[in-house]
C-alpha cells in the first residue's frame, strides 16, 4: 500500500532529501540501505515534491539508492503495563535482550499541550530524604525542576537517589547522550534498589546517532502521560538536556536555519518548553513530575541552554562541588507545601538555618581576609561545619521531620535561643529540652 | 471590500508552522485568515507573505499530517476578535477561543482545530438604548448600554465606519442576546444592521476617538517603589525586564490585583502554564479593592502558554491590546499586562527564520523595533467624541537572555516606554522584593506628571522624591567605598548617609508580597509614610561614634519596618508613628 522510493537526491548531515508525493508533515519513513541496514526517519520539511527527512540512525554510509518507504503516521511509542522493567534505545527498540512489546496500544509522541484551565494548583510534597531538597527547596508533585551542574559533578547519582527514595508509582528515565558507564550505573542502582519493576528506561548513549537524542524526551514523556492519565504518579528523569539542545542545534544547522544565539535555533525556548510543560497534575488522575539535568557549559548559567531552561522550569537545584548549593537553588512551588502539608515549624527552620549559614560564610570570608576571629565568629564557624556535615553532604539520608529536629538540635548546639531570629512561639514549642 | 469568498488554494510546502500555498482562484489579502483542510480537521492560518501566486501562511496549530495538495480556503478577513458584552471574567487562548469550552475525549488536552464562539450567544443582556431614530452617529459612538459585571458596557457603532450615519431603527429597553439586531443605521444610503457585538482585526489599532491626550494622572499600583519613585501614568507604558527568578511574575500578579483601574487584561504569553493556573484559581476568590466584587469579574485572561502553538502566541498580545482598546472606547480605564513580550518577539523570530528573511541582531527580524513600538503606541489616554476619557496602560515584562539588558528586545522596548522598572539578580538574591533596581530604573512620568502629583499628593512631592533618589545614589557610592576601605575608612557623616539610604531601601522600597498588609499600600498611606520617612532622612543627626549611629538607626529602622505591618489608621500604626517621631527628636531632630 505504501509506495517505495529508491532515489535520494541530497544527503546533508543526517538529513536526506528526495522527490515523493502524498507525504504528510512529520510522517515516519522506514529506510533500508543498500547493505540491508534499516532505520526510521521523519519528515521535517516538504517543499513541493521535495521531501526532507531526518534519519534517526544517521546518514553515515547512506547510499543514494537506499529505499525509503513512508509509513503514513508520525512517530509513535507503544504503551502498556508491559513496558515496566524494560529498557529501550533512542529509537524505541528494546536493548535489554528481551522481545519487542507485543499488542500494545500506540501513542503519538509530542502530543498536544494540556489545557491550562484543566490544570490544578500543585499541592503534594514529594519527600526525597535529602535535607537540602526537603527542607530548603522541597520538590512538589507535578513540578519541573532541573539540576544545574557541570560535567564531573555527581548529578546522575543524585537523580538515581531521588528516583529510589521519592516513592513515585512509576519512574521513567530518559537518558540523552549518556556514557555507557552512566547507563549501567542507573540500571544497577535501580535493580539493587528494587525499583526496576516500576521503571521504564529510554536510553540514548553517546555512541548512538545524534538524531535519536531528539526522540528520547518525547518518548519518555509520551509514555509518562499515558501512565499519568491512568492514575499513576510518574517521576520522569531526563539527563542531560544540554545534550538534547545540542542535537537540536546540529539538526537546525544542517537545515540551514538562521541561528539565534551561539548557534542554537531561535525556537530553543519553545522546544524546551514543550517538553518541560508536560509536567502536570491531572485532575482526578495521576501526575507527571520532571527532574532533569542541565549541564552548564563552562559553568556559565547565562549560556542559552541553562538560561532558557531557567525561564521555563519552576526553579532549579545548583549542584556545585558535590553539594546542593542553598543560595542559588530555588523551588518556586515550595510555598504551596511548606507549613501547609509539612510540619508547622518547617518555614521557620528553613529561613533561620539559611540565614545563619549565610552569616557563617560571611564570618569565614572575614577571617580569610585576615580580620580577627571573635567569639561570635567561633559560634558561626562551628555551625557552618555542622551544617555542611549534617545537611549538605549528599550522603545524608533522613526523612524531613528528622531533618527538622536535627536542625533545631544543631542550632541549639551553636546558639542561644534568642540569636536565631525565629518567632518566640515557635522557638518555645520546638527548642530542644535541656539545651 | 474585496470579495475573496471564492479564493481557494492548495498546499505546496510545509516547514514547521509555516505553510506555502499556491492560489488556484481569486485574490489574496495580506494577513487574511485561511483554513487548511485535513482529513479530520480544519486548521486556522494567517497569510504573512505573498509572492506572485504563492503565499506563505503561519499555521496557528501543530502542523503534523499536513500534506502537499491539501485544499486551503481563504476567508478574506484579517485575524479578528469578537467584541461585545460577556468578555469579562473569560479565559481565552491567543485566538480568543474560550479555554473552558474546549473539550476532547480525555478532557485534559488542547485538541487542535477547535474554534469556539468567544462570547456566549444564549445569555440575555438588559439593553438600554442611548440614541433615538434620526440621530446622527459616528464610528465607535455609544448607541446603547448593558450592565456587565461591575461596569456599564456601552454598545458601539462599527469602529471602522467612515463619516457619519443616521439611526433608522433602535430597539427599546429589554433583555436580548448579543446576536439580536439592536439597531439599523443608514450609512451613505446603505442599511447596516447592528448587534451588540462586532469584530475587529487585532493587528489594527482602534482609533474611533477624538484625540489622544497627554497622560498626567498617576496609575496607582500600591507598590511603593513604583508609585513613589518610578510612577506609571494612566495611559502610559512601562516595561519590567529581569532575569529568571527575579520576581517578574509575582510583581505582575500584584500589579494586576491592586491597580486602581476599571479592568485588567492579563496576557500570559509564552510563559509557564502553572502561573496562569494560580491566577485562574486565585482571582475568583479575591476581592477587587475597587468594587468589592470578585477580582475575576474585572479581569480577562489571554493565555497562550509556552507549550501552546507559537503562531497563536504572536497573536495573543494583539488580542489582549485590542480588547483593551475596545473597553477604552467606553470611557474606561484599562490595564494590559503582557507577560512576556520577549516570548512574543521570539515567536516573530521563529517565523522570520522560516521565511528566510535576512536576520538582524541575535537573529531577530529587522522589523522587531517597529513592531514593539507599534504595540506600545496602542496604549494611551484618549478623549472620546463625547469628551469622556478612556485609557489603556500597557506594562510588558521582558525576559532578556542571560539577564543582559543589552539584548535587542529590551533595548527596542526601552526606546518606547515611559517607565523602566529593571529587576536585578543581585537584589533578588538578597531577597529584596520587588527586586526593582532603584539606581538603574527610571520613569519619565514623574516629571511629566509633576503638576498633578504636587497638587494631589503633596506640594513638595516631586522634590522629595528626587532627593530620595539622590540619597540612594549617594548611599550606593558610600557602600562601594566601604567594601574597599571598611567602615573605619569613612567619616561619620558618610556612615549616617549610608544608613539613611539603607533605611529608605529596607523600609520603603521593599515590600513583603506574602503579607496581607504590607503587600499593598494605598496612595494615602504612601504619602503619609513617605513624608514621615523623608523627615527622618532630612534630619541632620549627629553622633559621637559610629556604633552609636548604628545603634540609633537599628532602632529607627525597626520601627519604620514594623509600621509596615500595622494596618492603616490602626492604633498600632499610630503607636509606631509617635515612637518614630520620638526617636527622631532624641537623635537631635526637631519636630515641626
Amino acid at each position: 500500500m505504501f509506495k517505495e522510493y529508491t532515489k535520494i537526491t541530497n544527503i546533508i548531515g543526517d538529513i536526506i532529501e528526495l522527490s515523493a508525493e502524498g507525504v504528510t508533515y512529520r510522517e515516519l519513513a522506514a529506510i533500508t540501505n543498500h547493505n540491508g541496514d534499516t532505520s526510521l526517519a521523519q519528515v521535517i520539511r516538504i517543499d513541493g515534491s521535495k521531501v526532507s527527512l531526518q534519519v534517526f540512525a544517521g546518514a553515515k554510509g547512506m547510499s543514494n539508492r537506499a529505499s525509503v518507504r513512508f509509513l503514513g503516521h508520525p512517530m509513535r511509542v507503544p504503551y502498556s503495563e508491559d513496558l515496566l522493567g524494560r529498557i529501550f534505545s533512542g529509537s524505541g527498540k528494546p536493548i535489554d535482550g528481551k522481545p519487542e512489546i507485543a499488542n500494545a496500544a500506540e501513542t503519538d509522541i509530542g502530543g498536544p499541550s494540556v489545557n491550562p484551565v484543566k490544570r490544578v494548583v500543585p499541592r503534594n510534597f514529594i519527600e526525597t530524604r535529602i535535607p537540602m531538597i526537603d527542607i530548603f527547596n522541597p520538590l512538589v508533585e507535578s513540578q519541573k525542576l532541573p539540576i544545574f551542574s557541570t560535567p564531573g559533578e555527581p548529578f546522575n547519582e543524585l537523580l538515581a537517589r531521588i528516583a529510589l527514595q521519592a516513592k513515585a508509582d512509576i519512574v521513567i528515565l530518559g537518558g540523552i547522550g549518556l556514557k555507557f558507564d552512566e547507563y549501567i550505573g542507573f540500571r544497577r542502582k535501580f535493580e539493587e534498589g528494587g525499583i526496576m519493576d516500576r521503571t521504564v528506561m529510554f536510553v540514548h548513549t553517546a555512541a548512538d546517532p545524534v538524531v535519536e537524542r531528539l526522540l528520547v524526551p518525547d518518548m519518555a514523556l509520551a509514555v509518562a502521560e499515558q501512565f499519568g492519565i491512568a492514575g499513576k504518579r510518574v517521576l520522569v528523569l531526563l539527563t542531560d538536556m544540554t545534550a538534547f539542545a545540542d542535537a537540536l542545534k546540529e539538526i537546525s544547522v544542517a537545515m540551514e536555519q538562521v541561528p539565534s544565539n551561539l548557534g542554537y535555533p531561535g525556537s530553543l525556548y519553545s522546544d524546551l518548553a514543550s517538553r518541560y510543560e508536560k509536567a502536570v497534575d491531572f485532575e482526578g488522575a495521576g501526575s507527571i513530575t520532571v527532574l532533569a539535568v542541565t549541564t552548564m557549559p563552562g559553568g556559565d548559567v547565562t549560556h542559552p541552554v541553562p538560561d532558557n531552561t531557567g525561564y521555563i522550569t519552576e526553579g532549579q537545584y545548583y549542584l556545585v562541588n558535590g553539594m546542593i548549593n542553598p543560595f542559588g537553588s530555588l523551588s518556586r512551588l515550595k510555598q504551596l507545601v511548606i507549613g501547609k502539608v509539612t510540619r508547622d515549624d518547617h518555614g521557620a527552620v528553613m529561613n533561620a538555618m539559611i540565614r545563619l549559614y549565610a552569616k557563617a560564610l560571611e564570618s569565614k570570608k572575614k577571617i580569610s581576609m585576615g580580620f580577627e576571629k571573635t567569639e561570635t565568629d567561633e559560634k558561626y564557624l562551628r555551625y557552618a561545619d555542622l551544617f555542611e556535615e549534617r545537611f549538605m553532604d549528599l550522603r545524608v539520608d533522613i526523612p524531613l521531620n528528622d531533618a527538622l529536629d536535627l536542625g533545631w538540635k544543631t542550632m541549639a548546639e551553636c546558639f542561644d535561643r534568642f540569636e536565631i531570629g525565629v518567632k518566640k512561639e515557635v522557638v518555645d514549642a520546638r527548642w530542644p529540652k535541656g539545651a | 471590500m474585496i470579495d475573496s469568498s471564492l479564493t481557494t488554494g492548495h498546499v505546496v510546502g510545509i516547514n514547521g508552522n509555516m505553510m506555502a500555498v499556491e492560489v488556484d482562484t481569486g485574490s489574496v489579502v495580506q494577513n487574511e485568515v485561511a483554513f487548511v483542510k485535513l482529513p479530520d480537521s480544519k486548521l486556522k492560518a494567517e497569510v504573512i507573505k505573498v509572492i506572485g501566486k504563492k503565499c506563505f501562511l503561519q499555521v496557528f496549530e501543530d502542523t503534523t499530517g499536513i500534506s502537499v495538495g491539501m485544499p486551503v480556503e481563504f476567508t478574506g478577513n484579517m485575524l479578528a476578535v469578537e467584541l461585545g458584552p460577556g468578555l469579562l471574567g473569560q479565559i481565552y487562548d491567543g485566538l480568543q477561543n474560550p479555554l473552558t469550552l474546549l473539550e476532547n475525549k480525555q478532557q485534559f488536552f488542547l485538541q487542535r482545530g477547535q474554534y469556539k464562539e468567544p462570547i456566549d450567544r444564549s445569555k440575555k443582556w438588559d439593553w438600554k438604548p442611548l440614541v433615538a431614530v434620526g440621530d446622527r452617529v459616528r464610528a465607535g459612538q455609544w448607541i446603547g448600554e448593558v450592565p456587565e459585571k461591575f461596569i456599564t458596557h456601552r454598545v458601539l457603532t462599527p469602529l471602522g465606519m467612515h463619516g457619519t450615519a443616521v439611526v433608522k431603527k433602535i430597539l427599546p429597553e429589554g433583555a436580548y442576546p448579543i446576536t439580536e439586531k439592536v439597531a439599523e443605521l443608514d450609512v451613505n444610503g446603505k442599511t447596516v444592521t447592528l448587534t451588540m457585538s462586532q469584530e475587529w482585526p487585532v493587528k489594527k489599532a482602534i482609533k474611533a476617538y477624538k484625540e489622544r491626550i497627554y497622560p498626567e494622572e498617576l496609575l496607582i499600583t500600591r507598590q511603593r517603589i513604583i508609585d513613589t519613585l518610578f510612577p506609571i501614568s494612566r495611559g502610559g507604558t512601562s516595561c519590567i525586564p529581569g532575569p529568571f527568578g527575579a520576581g517578574k511574575t509575582v510583581l505582575q500578579h500584584l500589579i494586576s490585583k491592586f491597580s486602581s483601574v476599571d479592568l485588567v487584561i492579563v496576557v500570559a504569553c509564552g510563559e509557564r502554564a502553572g502561573e496562569v493556573v494560580e491566577l485562574i484559581h486565585e482571582f475568583p476568590e479575591m476581592k477587587d479593592p475597587k468594587t468589592g466584587g470578585s477580582l475575576m469579574d474585572r479581569t480577562i485572561i489571554i493565555c497562550n502558554t509556552s507549550s501552546m502553538p507559537v503562531a497563536a502566541r504572536e497573536a495573543s498580545v494583539y488580542t489582549g491590546i485590542t480588547l483593551g482598546e475596545y473597553y477604552r472606547q467606553m470611557g474606561l480605564d484599562v490595564l494590559v499586562l503582557a507577560d512576556s513580550t520577549s516570548r512574543w518577539a521570539q515567536a516573530m523570530r521563529e517565523m522570520s527564520g522560516r521565511l528566510e528573511e535576512i536576520p538582524g541582531e541575535e537573529a531577530f527580524p529587522a522589523y522587531l523595533e517597529s513592531r514593539i513600538a507599534g504595540l506600545y503606541e496602542r496604549a494611551g489616554l484618549v478623549q472620546l467624541h463625547n469628551d469622556k476619557h478612556g485609557a489603556v496602560t500597557l506594562i510588558g515584562t521582558v525576559s532578556p537572555a542571560g539577564g543582559n539588558f543589552e539584548e535587542p528586545v529590551t533595548q527596542a522596548t526601552l526606546k518606547v516606554v515611559g517607565a523602566f522598572l529593571g529587576l536585578s539578580r543581585k537584589r533578588s538574591d538578597e531577597r529584596k522584593f520587588p527586586a526593582i533596581d532603584p539606581l538603574d530604573s527610571y520613569s519619565l512620568y514623574i516629571d511629566q506628571m509633576a503638576d498633578s502629583l504636587n497638587k494631589n499628593l503633596d506640594r513638595e512631592w516631586t522634590k522629595m522624591v528626587h532627593e530620595a533618589e539622590e540619597l540612594l545614589r549617594r548611599g550606593a557610592e558610600i557602600g562601594k567605598m566601604m567594601t574597599v576601605v571598611g567602615e573605619e575608612g569613612i567619616s561619620i557623616d558618610d556612615l549616617v548617609a549610608y544608613l539613611k539610604s539603607e533605611m529608605l531601601d529596607f523600609t520603603y522600597l521593599q515590600q513583603n508580597a506574602f503579607d496581607d498588609i504590607d503587600c499593598a499600600a494605598t496612595i494615602e498611606r504612601q504619602v503619609a509614610d513617605f513624608k514621615l520617612l523623608y523627615k527622618a532622612l532630612k534630619t541632620p543627626f549627629s553622633f559621637e561614634t559610629k556604633p552609636e549611629a548604628r545603634k540609633f538607626f537599628v532602632a529607627l529602622q525597626d520601627n519604620f519596618y514594623q509600621k509596615n505591618y500595622a494596618a492603616e489608621s490602626s492604633p498600632e500604626y499610630a503607636k509606631f508613628v509617635s515612637k518614630i517621631e520620638e526617636i527622631i527628636v532624641s537623635g537631635g531632630g526637631r519636630l515641626v
